[in-house]
């Protein structure tokens, strides 16, 4: 979790944001990385968002973790959203951990890290924020504004927001606004972390401690709904840990329990607990049409962006009747949108994974739209 | 490009906007695109075919024109395409009631089980008719309700459809179909392709 500043890039907004709870801020942090270069023309630019738990980093190796960028199946030189030939920007979602403005940055009144006294931030509000990056890095119009599960709907509002500042997106396995269900998971992951009695109302930083159990618990939930039924029976069954039979005790004896189990260990390593607690929210009070009177199709009202909605058949998280429902509010405001459903056992995992199906669809479309958005500019 | 493709594409006018249900591989949406600046969306059911059409940047949803048709509102579109594939569904009739909701005209193609070389086969053979129209045989064919362009005929006046116009392929040949004619085009048509709603 500490990393050095000289890895990370960052911008100042000096310019004021209002945010949804109605506090205005300016003089903030955001933190990005960019991949590939900008051509002349900048009609290359594409803005990947990322999800509840990623960063800036999206391809090579992250310099904080030392691992690879969570997206490196898709963005790369030579992949599905090849760094030759576009310009790939990311930037940490304000709330995170990795740069950009969130619970664990100093609050100048205090001199303390924020904590709870941090404001509580929505999808919009970190959209607003890395549309000034966009401004900083002199692009006009994206090529294409993309990003799976809360990336996805940070590219939906940030679609209603900038009608006309992407040509086009891909929104992947997401929703127009979170449904019971994610909200009960996401409340379970914020309760383990609170139960946690170093967390202290969230002012564990200034003891220079993390509530580590709480926040592997959270992380543990969030895996399992990663992953589907029948992905999780096939690859772990009943098998158990390194070991002939049950040990009558509760250690990791199934297989499945040890994943969990260093999942955990291993995001406590490089997640602040308190942004888990503050993006989680931020995805329960995302419902796309709530500024919108009107409802979706108020929302999608003469977009001129050129859609690809993808869902994926084993995701119970976001289903794909739930992406379907963001095709069909795009289709009856006339809207220009594809959807293709990739039949997977991974979950909703899968937009992370090396699924063939999925990034030639992605590859396909981002090629054809670079072709169409070239011809726009021309005339 | 087909010839069936390039008589629709004649009915069709400039600058208007197409649903084509069934759209394949994109070929009579991209014809459609750049020679008549229409607005075309697709609705497709293979995977394969949806791909292709996403590579070529054409705007197509993944779907199943039976049960997925209420997802695009009343009279959305100028025109709806659906290509030789009335027959396959479980219930036509609905769906061709779904396709005049959703288009302020259809048209249609059908290929006619009344043509001359499907009544012999069944009539001399007393076999089920293997055509190129009609590839499949009758252990494999999707095809569940088979019709001539007669029936059709007599569908759209039973149901109050008006029939804009109709039109007879056979080979190269394009005809229209008209009350007077119906018998001898029936008898000698490949393809039906109705314009109606």
């Amino acid at each position: 979790m500490n990393y050095k500043t000289e890895n990370i890039k960052t911008i100042n907004v000096s310019q004021p944001l209002r945010l949804d709870c109605g506090q205005t801020i300016k003089d903030f942090p955001i933190a990005y990385e960019t991949y590939g270069k900008l051509n002349k023309s900048k009609d290359n630019a594409i803005l990947v968002f990322h999800a509840l738990t990623g960063d800036q980093f999206v391809s090579g190796i992250n310099p904080v973790t030392k691992k690879e960028g969570w997206w490196v199946t898709a963005v790369g030189p030579g992949k599905a959203i090849d760094t030759n030939k576009y310009f790939v920007i990311c930037a940490n979602v304000i709330g995170g951990c990795m740069g950009s403005w969130g619970p664990k940055e100093i609050d100048k009144k205090t001199n303390e890290p924020y904590g709870l006294n941090f404001p509580v931030i929505t999808i919009r509000d970190m959209v607003k924020a890395q549309e000034a990056l966009l401004n900083y890095l002199g692009i006009e119009k994206l090529l294409c504004a993309t990003g799976g599960s809360m990336g996805g709907m940070q590219s939906l509002e940030f679609c209603t927001m900038f009608p006309n500042k992407t040509f086009s997106a891909i929104p992947i396995a997401c929703s127009t606004s979170h449904s019971a269900q994610n909200i009960a998971l996401n409340e379970l992951a914020r309760q383990a972390i609170m139960a946690d009695p170093v967390w202290e109302k969230g002012r564990y930083l200034i003891k220079n401690v993390q509530p580590k159990n709480g926040l592997a618990v959270a992380r543990m939930v969030g895996h399992i709904s990663y992953l589907s039924e029948k992905g999780m029976q096939e690859k772990f069954g009943r098998k158990l840990q390194e070991k002939a039979d049950y040990e009558f005790s509760f250690d990791a004896d199934f297989q499945v329990e040890s994943y969990l189990r260093h999942q955990g260990s291993a995001f406590v390593e490089r997640f602040d607990a308190n942004s888990i607690l503050y993006i989680t929210r931020a995805m329960d009070y995302f419902d796309l049409s709530k500024h919108f009177k009107g409802g979706l199709l108020e929302a999608f009202k003469n977009q001129k962006t050129k859609f690809l909605v993808i869902s994926f058949s084993s995701d119970w998280l976001y289903t794909t009747k739930e992406n379907k429902d963001i095709v069909i509010a795009l289709n009856a405001s006339g809207a220009d949108v594809s959807f293709s459903e990739i039949k997977t056992d991974k979950g909703h995992d899968s937009f992370l994974l090396n699924e063939p199906e999925f990034l030639k669809t992605l590859k396909g479309f981002i090629d054809s739209m670079h072709v169409k958005f070239k011809n726009e500019k021309r005339i | 490009m087909k010839k069936e493709f390039k008589v629709i594409a004649d009915l069709l006018p400039k600058n208007v906007r197409v649903l084509d249900v069934g759209c394949g591989d994109g070929s009579l949406m991209s014809h459609l695109i750049e020679k008549k600046n229409i607005e075309a969306r697709g609705l497709e059911l293979k995977k394969e075919n949806v791909t292709k059409c996403i590579y070529k940047g054409l705007p197509v949803i993944e779907g199943n024109a039976e049960t997925e048709l209420n997802q695009f509102p009343n009279q959305s579109f100028d025109y709806v395409i659906l290509s030789q594939t009335l027959q396959a569904f479980y219930n036509p009739e609905r769906v061709l009631k779904d396709l005049l909701r959703i288009g302020k005209s259809v048209i249609i193609s059908i290929p006619n089980f009344g043509y001359w070389k499907v009544r012999t086969s069944l009539l001399f053979f007393g076999k089920m008719p293997v055509t190129k129209t009609l590839p499949n045989s009758w252990y494999n064919t999707p095809n569940l309700h088979m019709c001539t362009i007669k029936d059709l005929f007599h569908f759209c006046a039973e149901k109050n459809i008006e029939i804009k116009k109709a039109i007879g392929i056979n080979e190269d040949k394009t005809s229209e179909i008209k009350k007077g004619n119906l018998e001898i085009k029936n008898f000698f048509s490949k393809l039906g392709i109705f314009l109606i709603g």
